[in-house]
């Protein structure tokens, strides 16, 4: 019955030998050189300041999520403005015309959104219910 | 207890020597460190025409994976601390290849107020490519220059030759 237990006893050994093999010779082979400069943190090599570990004020994360909407508004708003004039001359007007104001009025109503729940604001008025 | 300069010069240690060295130049990550318009042939260079792939070297974004920094491009004095740091932060063994004019010697903008005069004023250069730019082919010559010189160099072997690991 304990021979149905070799073959993982087996792999076991392997595979703890073959980690200790390979820690083994690295320690052995390869250079160790640690200095101040090197073991400092990697910061695409901006001189680190500060600890990393800062308190950082939560309305940030709103403010990233409204500017993606007027970025991917800008973003898509000024190539179609480039070559509206030439879908103009090639007969689709209304149908360049009708995408881009429902692209922005979906965007539009988001905005709307956030302008309701206050987020505009940096000091947000929470409603006091009654 | 590593075993660098420890050894006699015993074929298997000069044979394990040869082995690492093959294995270390046929792996060379190189970091991805383009400053200037020499960065262009840089891309060039691991693009699917020069490919420098196939000789093991690809493109790393940290400092802690690369062996091989490329500098591409005019080094300016305010990048040289950042590239010497960066050199720093690199694990040992560690080659930097200095890619065209500008870094070789600082080129055509050699008289300039803001420019360092060649990257070997602040880490040791292995290679110059020159060129301005080099051409994609010049700094694959570049890099099997590299590999011809990783592949004299000592580890195990106590020999005055022996590669002395760069002091901080």
């Amino acid at each position: 019955m304990y021979i149905n237990f070799g073959v993982p006893l087996a792999l076991t050994i392997i595979g703890v030998g073959f980690v200790a093999i390979m820690v083994g010779l690295q320690r052995l082979l390869a250079p160790q050189n640690p200095y101040d400069r090197k073991l400092t943190p990697y910061e695409c090599g901006e001189p680190p300041t500060g600890p990393a570990w800062i308190n950082f004020n939560v309305r940030f994360y709103v403010i990233a999520l409204i500017f993606v909407v007027f970025e991917v508004e800008v973003a898509f708003v000024y190539p179609i403005a480039a070559v509206y004039l030439d879908w103009v001359r090639s007969g689709r007007r209304i149908y360049a015309l009708s995408e881009i104001l429902i692209f922005l009025l979906i965007l539009f109503v988001g905005l709307i959104y956030v302008w309701v729940k206050h987020d505009l604001e940096w000091i947000k008025k929470i409603p006091v219910e009654d | 207890m590593p075993l660098l300069n420890t050894l006699p010069d015993y074929v298997l240690t000069t044979k394990t020597d040869e082995l690492l060295n093959w294995m270390r130049k046929s792996s060379i990550w190189y970091m991805l460190f383009g400053l200037a318009c020499c960065a262009i042939e840089l891309m060039h260079t691991g693009g699917p025409r020069a490919d420098l792939d196939r000789f093991g070297a690809v493109p790393r974004a940290s400092a802690r994976q690369s062996d091989l920094m490329i500098v591409a491009g005019t080094l300016t004095l305010k990048m040289a601390l950042r590239t010497r740091l960066l050199y720093d932060q690199m694990p040992d063994p560690k080659y930097a290849i200095a890619m065209g004019s500008c870094a070789s010697c600082g080129g055509l903008f050699q008289l300039a107020y803001s420019v360092c005069d060649g990257v070997d004023k602040i880490l040791p250069v292995d290679v110059y490519v020159p060129g301005c730019p080099p051409r994609p082919e010049a700094l694959t010559e570049g890099l099997l220059k590299l590999q011809e010189k990783i592949m004299t160099e000592r580890w195990l072997v106590r020999s005055p030759n022996g590669k002395q690991v760069a002091a901080a």
